[in-house]
Formats: structure tokens, C-alpha cells, sequence
């Protein structure tokens, strides 16, 4: 990542969509209109689970 | 982005309500969808014993601990189902957790107890690993609650289940299915009843209400699910859902109000035909139920 960049367009960028993931920078939880500084640890986590029901 | 309740920072987005949440307001949001739920339902009521189906994941144990928050009198329920170093590790999430809040943790091992895994249970049966799995999490869920005298077997099946189901039976036009996909399936002979408390929250929202209160759950998908096609109707759905937020919603409300009371007879109609399994009691409209089927196909392999 070359610099600052909106939660939504990195997700965009890698092709992730929103509705299956939660974003947690710095170990905090943050909304699609968050900024994620150059420096940061992003998790990007998976919320979809499927198995038998 | 602010919370739409008090304006202070918002810290998860759900489009499906075009709202942002602080984290207070977030957990109150949910809290208030789940009791919705229980009551617009007539789940269950403060003295009933509630045993909540816990797998170690988000769901089950966010939907634990809403009950727990909201004053219900819930005891969980693991099964270790045999799949190798995913059930070691879901299992310890759910003991930890039970630990965490001086929670009643009920436990039944299927190996120990019946003699299969479910790689092993699925190949002898020629099921679908997952088909196998529910097979085997529906009969003992039924079974532990009876034999507990639970009152209700809550499950952590969220919207995105639940629109992901109802996708798979309207694209097959499964009427049976469709007649008994409902928030409250009612107990009966051999039947404890058994409730959906999450299905207004999304799993996006059971994961960050996990995130959020420090509930550490097991993030990896279950080894034996991958591929599987319910993934694939999520999927599918939330394509749908991400150019036109509230689409699963209406869907799966749309089919429970106005869909539903239509094609119950259906699944009616089935209840009708059931009898006691001569092997284990428990209902079944086959000659021997295919829990019992099951475990003989594993047991002579």
C-alpha cells in the first residue's frame, strides 16, 4: 500500500466484497468510510461460514 | 462515519439498515434484534431452559451469549464430531468461553459415543460430509435436549443461513423443506422445540458483535465445508446484496410473512406420518430413522 487509503477502496482494490468480510485495523474494528494509514496491520476477516445446518 | 444513535464515532457499517454503530450502541442494536426475534416469535419465555447449540464459532457463541446477557436461563451444547485438529480446536473455543462466564457446558463426543467420525460416518453413509454432519448435530441436539428436559435447542443460524437455505429450496421448489423453514420449529411427540434467535442479524454483524466483546471464536471454516453449496448461495447473495443492501433481508422476511403460511401444509402434512424409530425413539417417517441408518452403515465398515 503507497499510502493513506479508504477502507472501501482497499477492499475494492484486492476484489473483496464488503458484505463477507469485517476490517480490523490495529486491532480495532472500522467502518467501509475509515482511512487505513500506510503503516497500519489491517486484518481483513472472512465472516462467512457454511457448513452443515 | 457517526452512530446513528448517539453521533460518537461508529466503528461497524451495516448497510442493510444504512446505519453505523458505535460500539455501545452496536451491542444494544443487537440485543434488541434478538429479543425482537424471541418474543415477535413466542420463542421462549424467561423460565424455560434454553440449550444453545455451540460449535465454537461466531454465531453459536455470540447467540450464547446475547441469551446469557439478556437474563435466559441457557446451558450450551458442544458435540466433538471427530474432524481431526478443527474439533480439538472449536472445542476449546466453546469450553473457554463457558469457562469465561461460569456457563453450563454439556458435551457429547459422536466417536466416543456412536462409533463414527464424520469423514468416516460420511463415506460409510455415501452422504455429503456436511449432509452427514447435520444428520448427526439434528438428531443429538433433540436427543440431548430431552434427555436435559430443555424447554427449547436455540441454534446460531443468522440471516445470511437462513437466506442462503431458503435460496437452495426455491431453486429446487423443495416444498417439504420450504413448509418447515421457519424461525420456531414447534416440539412435539419426540420433538423438543426449536428456535433461531439471530436471524435478523447478519453474520457480518455475529462476527463484529464478537470482535467487540472480546469473544474469541474459531475463525477458520470447518475443512469439510469448503466448496460446499450453500458457500455458493452466499455468495451469490451477497453480490446481490452489496449493489442493493436489504435484498436478503427482504427476501427472507418476504418469504416468512407472506410465502410461508402457504406452503406450511406441506411440511404438515409430513409431521403427520411420523412414528417412533424402533431403534433410538425418535421420530421418523422411514421404517428405521437415518440417524440409526447412518450409524450402522459406519459401524459395519
Amino acid at each position: 500500500m503507497d499510502g493513506p487509503l479508504a477502507v472501501s477502496a482497499l477492499l475494492n482494490r484486492l476484489d473483496v466484497n464488503r458484505e463477507s468480510v469485517l476490517v480490523i485495523v490495529d486491532g480495532s474494528l472500522v467502518t467501509g468510510n475509515a482511512t487505513v494509514p500506510a503503516s497500519a496491520t489491517v486484518e481483513i476477516r472472512p465472516v462467512i461460514s457454511g457448513g452443515a445446518l | 462515519m457517526k452512530c446513528r444513535v448517539c453521533r460518537e464515532p461508529a466503528v461497524i457499517d451495516v448497510r442493510r439498515h444504512n446505519a453505523g454503530f458505535c460500539h455501545p450502541c452496536f451491542v444494544k442494536h443487537c440485543s434488541d434484534q434478538v429479543t425482537r426475534t424471541i418474543e415477535s416469535y413466542r420463542m421462549f419465555g424467561p423460565e424455560d431452559r434454553i440449550l444453545v447449540a455451540v460449535s465454537g464459532g461466531k454465531d453459536s457463541l455470540a447467540l450464547w451469549d446475547l441469551l446469557l446477557r439478556l437474563g435466559y436461563r441457557a446451558d450450551g451444547l458442544y458435540i466433538g464430531l471427530g474432524i481431526g485438529s478443527y474439533s480439538d480446536e472449536s472445542g476449546g473455543y466453546a469450553r473457554r468461553f463457558a469457562e469465561s462466564r461460569s456457563a453450563h457446558l454439556v458435551e457429547v463426543d459422536l466417536p466416543a459415543t456412536f462409533g463414527y467420525d464424520i469423514p468416516t460416518g460420511s463415506a460409510a453413509a455415501r452422504r455429503a460430509p456436511c449432509s452427514a454432519c447435520g444428520l448427526s448435530k439434528r438428531h443429538l441436539f433433540n436427543s440431548a435436549a430431552l434427555e436435559g428436559g430443555y424447554d427449547a435447542v436455540a441454534t446460531g443460524h443468522n440471516l445470511d443461513d437462513e437466506a442462503a437455505v431458503l435460496f437452495g429450496n426455491v431453486l429446487r421448489w423443495d416444498m417439504g423443506y420450504l413448509g418447515r423453514q421457519q424461525p420456531v420449529l414447534p416440539g412435539g411427540e419426540g420433538f423438543v422445540r426449536k428456535v433461531k434467535p439471530l436471524v435478523r442479524l447478519g453474520e457480518r454483524e455475529t462476527a463484529a458483535y464478537c470482535v467487540l466483546e472480546g469473544i474469541d471464536y474459531i475463525v477458520e471454516e470447518c475443512p469439510m465445508a469448503e466448496g460446499n453449496r450453500h458457500l455458493g448461495y452466499k455468495n451469490a447473495l451477497n453480490e446481490i446484496e452489496s449493489t442493493s443492501p436489504g435484498s436478503k433481508a427482504a427476501f427472507l422476511f418476504g418469504f416468512l410473512d407472506r410465502i410461508s403460511p402457504l406452503v406450511q401444509p406441506a411440511a404438515s402434512a409430513e409431521r403427520e406420518g411420523l412414528h417412533p424409530c424402533p431403534g433410538c425413539g425418535s421420530p421418523t417417517v422411514a421404517e428405521v430413522c437415518a440417524f440409526c441408518k447412518l450409524v450402522e452403515r459406519a459401524s459395519s465398515r
